[in-house]
């Protein structure tokens, strides 16, 4: 018998719960909601990149008529530094105070300082107009280079920067540094045959959720406090709030919305504490719905990174060593992903030397946010131009050459541990037989192919599984619903159970209806909730083996639960109870059943993509097309095939856009130039040919469905392997991104010129 | 804000004409509705011309096509003979933002909305368009070329509107073409935009040729020079180069953060000369 075959649902592409809801315009987004007499929030934003707030005269935009309630950081308590960590990038709640309101200096064009409530949007729009802020401005610095110098302003007299030695000269503006690897790197480019070095820079770049940050927050004379809005962890925007009004976790309550998008960009707050503290003050609840232009100006985008990477490769293929120090842009605050990216950088290989030095720098621009794999794809589109280039110059097939260096069991991770069981080998191999790897190319068109690994976090999930009074079942968790996770719940519990699909709801509950659940991040809500969720209905089914041990009059032991109901071992013509049985009689055997649990998700297990892409490049333009892409990834065990696809599909499609046209563009001023998605060129349907996706399947053990996380590591590869499929349609080796039309032109050029 | 839908030219130019209050004239809104949306735009009164019968129309006789300057894209795009007739003017016209804007963007609008970056213009002043104008002294005709002056300027008198635009029937082996560079491949505005039309005796060489290009100046531009050194040409080799170089010489556009000079500059030959070879097409296909 098959693997497969041992499972009814696992790997079923059924209909989402929240599908039909979705299409039909129903689902409830977390700017849906009203309540009577409802205000409007509207938030005062900088002007400047670096100033100092002299005075903030509010008067007049009090005395306005509709205006309820007007805040500034002298509202809002002024609270201690202490280290949250929230999944994917660690969090102040200092620091997350001070950039959701500015308090003293604002440090970057676009800053929130004030906020107001009117009863209008309109009234609170022309309020702003009336709020007095005298500022200094400030020298300002918008990239590391500048941010480092020795004369450079300082965003922050206090910082005290991490990880340097006793003594060591600091440049201005580096908050930590990080070093992780083994061996000696220098003794393996000694023992190479061929050593590459390169520098490469990407810009900060938008998650671009379609939904923009959007609350409703009602708090009442009692202190108690209702938010309604999206983000990707309703117990995060709990606690968040609760921390920067300084009050009690049990006073606040918060409703998941329906999320329209989050990659990342979504596990922290903008408004929820504003909106909350407008209504204290007001006595009335608050709304609040960001701007696509506030979303781009103030909302957390991802990094932009500066990357020097060395590598040693021998003649037969093996490499020797890698080096790699990375400058992460950290925005307006500390706390750039620079960790995860020096930790995944080099993961895919199998490496004797290897050693990354990372740094954390500050520059007048927002405090950046997680963004799928944070900090990863700019280091893999580093290692793997690099690799690119060591297989051309060794004449070596790429993948080929990856697979000859490819991390297995046993391989020692850069970041310390040695792997268990992993799919990097089976990943490539999927990938070097799949037609398009061999598939005739045109004129103007070249191939590239790149390699990356992402983690999958576990944290603590919490689920819920209640059997309904006819015997159906609801499946309540914690987690907002980003990619699917509802539907995968809901399958791991009805092949679990033993029933069928449709029998199954799955909801999600606030924070006051289950146990606390960490955010929806690091791919982790069908790996670490669906272990929650296996574990409540193991729950459920031991209880059910009991009561119908007790209408049976027998020992709970001899009662198994085999395919939906509950049978009396040893008694094969005893009829069996099945869950409408049970359900119904529920009432005179215990009450109702229902089985929880609550966890720290152990086994985690981290995963590898690989992606081949085609492009056209118009050597006279420099614009490049993609015109064909197909991502392989291992998914541990896909539960839906077809939102595993739809993640490999949007990371890919998140990548292309990465790699060719979005960028933060910003005047002299420090202002951002393009913040509208006219200007921020997210690729549009017709920009994309299909993405074809393979499955790979190499199970996670250590999870009950063996299932690894699928959400991030889509987009970790396509950067490196649109810009080598660029090379090899150009000839031309690219560093810098975005690979916009003026920037393929030149190099182009360049490479025509040096040839002439 | 006063929202004022006339049903006639007379009364939109009335209106128009009234100072005192800072008043805009709607068409399809795609440029108007957005600035406004963004806060670049308050305006007290919006006329919207939409509703005036003429301005709505296409209408074709023997001297050739008179379109409307509030006809949506869309119909346009769907004008069987026009777009047999111009269809660079068409193909122009349908690369104006997305299908749902395609429903509402007019070429009035693309017109007196005044951008470098307009689609529609290149290609009708390649075209030799002209346009009729509407105002308190009564009518006139002017080219296209003659009508935008720089960035959001145009030479309207107070109280003007554009009533609509004209085309002849196409001569003899006429063909028209218009071609844009934007990063992505739709919903974006023209880095580089160059609308050509040209006419071949029987022997294929050009007899006649206007291009006009858009994004690389304060204005769209009409390229005597360009146009020139084709005549008198087979569409091909250096007669193509020299189009090409005398498109890229006349330009004068700015660093933004769509493009860059030299890169616009570089270009605006590129996307001319391939503009070219596919007029000459049509028109060697035209009998």
């Amino acid at each position: 018998m098959s693997e497969e075959a041992k499972f009814r649902w696992i790997g079923t592409r059924v209909v989402r719960p929240d599908g039909v809801d979705k299409v039909t315009g129903r689902a409830t987004y977390g700017a849906d909601f009203a309540l009577p007499d409802m205000l409007w929030g509207r938030v005062l934003r900088s002007p400047h990149a670096h100033a100092r707030i002299l005075s903030v005269d509010t008067s007049r935009a009090l005395a306005h008529d509709g205006v309820e309630a007007v805040i500034t950081s002298q509202d809002l308590p002024d609270i201690p530094s202490e280290e949250a960590f929230v999944g994917e990038q660690p969090t102040n709640f200092r620091e997350l105070s001070h950039n959701v309101m500015a308090r003293g200096k604002v440090l970057y064009h676009g800053h929130a300082l004030a906020a107001v409530a009117a009863t209008t949007p309109e009234i609170a729009a022309s309020a702003l107009d009336l709020i007095e802020v005298d500022y200094e401005v400030l020298p300002h610095v918008l990239d590391m280079p500048a941010a480092m110098a020795a004369s450079a302003p300082s965003l922050h007299r206090d910082l005290e920067p991490a990880g340097f030695a006793a003594g060591a000269t600091v440049p201005p503006n580096v908050s930590r540094r990080i070093e992780l690897g083994h061996g000696e790197p220098d003794q393996g480019f000694a023992a190479a045959d061929v050593v590459v070095e390169r520098e490469f820079t990407t810009k900060p770049v938008h998650q671009g959720y379609i939904e923009p940050h959007a609350c409703l927050v009602q708090a009442n004379p009692d202190d108690d406090i209702t938010i309604w809005s999206s983000s990707q962890g309703h117990f995060m925007v709990r606690a968040y709030t609760a921390k920067l009004l300084g009050i009690e976790l049990s006073k606040v309550r918060a409703i998941p919305a329906e999320i329209g998008g989050g990659f990342g960009g979504k596990t922290t707050v903008y408004l929820e504490p504003l909106a909350a503290q407008l209504s204290r003050i007001s006595g009335r609840p608050v709304k609040m719905v960001m701007s696509r232009e506030e979303v781009f100006r103030a909302t957390g985008p991802a990094l932009g990174t500066r990357i020097r990477v060395k590598m040693g490769c021998k003649q037969d293929g093996r490499l020797t060593g890698a080096e790699a120090v990375l400058h992460y842009e950290a925005g307006a605050f500390p706390g750039s992903p620079v960790q995860a990216g020096a930790m995944t950088m080099f993961a895919p290989y199998e490496l004797e030397h290897v050693r990354v030095t990372g740094y954390d720098v500050l520059v007048n621009k927002p405090k950046t946010a997680a963004y799928r794999a944070p900090g990863a794809p700019m280091g893999a589109f580093a290692v793997e131009t690099v690799i690119d280039e060591l297989a051309e110059k060794l004449e070596i097939d790429p993948i080929e050459l990856r697979l000859r260096n490819a991390a297995r069991k046993g391989t020692q991770a850069p970041f310390g541990p040695r792997y268990r069981e992993i799919g990097c080998v089976e990943t490539l191999e999927a990938l070097r037989s799949h037609p398009h790897y061999t598939a005739p190319l045109g004129p103007n068109q070249g191939r590239g192919v790149a390699l990356g690994f992402w983690f999958n976090a576990g944290m603590q999930s919490s689920a819920g599984l209640n059997v309904n009074e006819d015997g159906s079942v609801s499946v309540i968790s914690g987690n907002p619903d980003i990619g699917g996770s509802r539907a995968s719940l809901a399958l791991m519990a009805a092949e679990e159970m033993g029933i069928d699909y449709e029998k199954v709801g799955a909801w999600i509950a606030d924070t006051a209806s289950i146990g606390f659940s960490d955010i929806t991040g690091g791919s982790r809500v069908t790996f670490a909730t669906g272990m929650a969720v296996v574990e409540a209905a193991r729950d459920v089914k031991r209880q059910l083996c009991e009561r119908a041990a007790a209408i049976w009059e027998v020992e709970p032991e001899r009662v198994k639960w085999v395919e939906g109901e509950a049978r009396l071992e040893g008694e094969p013509d005893r009829e069996p109870l099945g869950l409408v049985d049970l359900a119904q009689r529920a009432a005179r055997t215990g009450g109702p059943i229902s089985g929880r649990a609550s966890l720290t998700a152990r086994g985690v297990g981290m995963a590898f993509g690989a992606h081949i892409c085609d492009v056209e490049v118009d050597p006279e333009t420099g614009r490049v097309e993609v015109i064909r892409y197909t991502a392989v990834q291992d998914a541990g065990r896909a539960i839906h095939p077809s939102y595993v696809e739809g993640q490999m599909q949007g990371g890919a499609a998140q990548g292309i856009g990465w790699a060719l046209n979005e960028e933060y563009v910003y005047d002299e001023d420090g202002k951002m130039c393009n913040p509208s998605f006219l200007d921020y060129r997210m690729p549009v349907a017709s920009d994309l040919p299909m993405i074809d996706t393979v499955i790979v399947e190499v199970p996670n053990p250590r999870h009950p469905y063996g299932v690894r996380g699928v959400g991030e590591v889509p987009i970790v590869p396509p950067i490196p392997a649109v810009v080598n499929a660029v090379h090899a349609a150009t000839g031309v080796r690219y560093f810098d991104l975005p690979l916009s039309p003026p920037r393929v032109l030149a190099g182009i050029e360049a490479a025509a010129d040096r040839g002439a | 804000m006063q929202y004022w839908s006339p049903g006639s030219i007379e009364e939109a130019v009335g209106l128009l004409s009234e100072t005192g209050a800072t008043t805009r004239a709607l068409a399809g809104g795609t440029d108007l509705l957005a600035q406004i949306r963004i806060g670049g735009q308050a305006p007290e009164r919006v006329i919207d011309l939409k509703r005036i019968p003429e301005l709505g129309r296409i209408d074709v006789d023997a001297q050739g096509f008179r379109i409307g300057a509030a006809v949506c894209s869309a119909e346009i795009g769907e004008h069987e003979e026009l777009r047999a007739a111009w269809p660079g003017v068409v193909e122009a016209a349908e690369l104006i933002g997305s299908t749902q804007i395609q429903g509402r963007a007019s070429l009035g609008g693309n017109l007196c909305n005044a951008s470098p970056a307009a689609d529609s213009v290149p290609a009708l002043i390649a075209a030799g368009a002209t346009c009729t104008l509407a105002g308190p002294d009564g009518r006139r005709e002017v080219r296209v070329e003659d009508v935008v002056l720089g960035p959001g300027q145009t030479s309207l008198a107070l109280g003007e509107i554009v009533v609509d635009f004209r085309l002849p029937r196409p001569q003899y082996r006429t063909g028209d073409a218009y071609l844009r560079l934007i990063p992505r491949s739709e919903m974006d505005i023209a880095v580089v935009g160059a609308g050509v039309c040209l006419s071949l005796d029987r022997d294929g060489h050009c007899t006649a040729c206007r291009v006009a290009l858009g994004a690389v100046a304060p204005r769209p531009i009409l390229v005597a020079g360009a146009g020139e050194a084709l005549v008198g040409h087979a569409v091909e080799g250096d007669a193509l180069a020299a189009l090409s170089a005398a498109a890229s010489a006349a330009t004068d556009p700015i660093d933004d953060m769509r493009g860059t000079r030299d890169y616009r500059i570089r270009v605006a030959g590129v996307m001319a000369r391939r503009a070219a070879v596919i007029a000459a097409e049509r028109a060697a296909s035209r009998v």
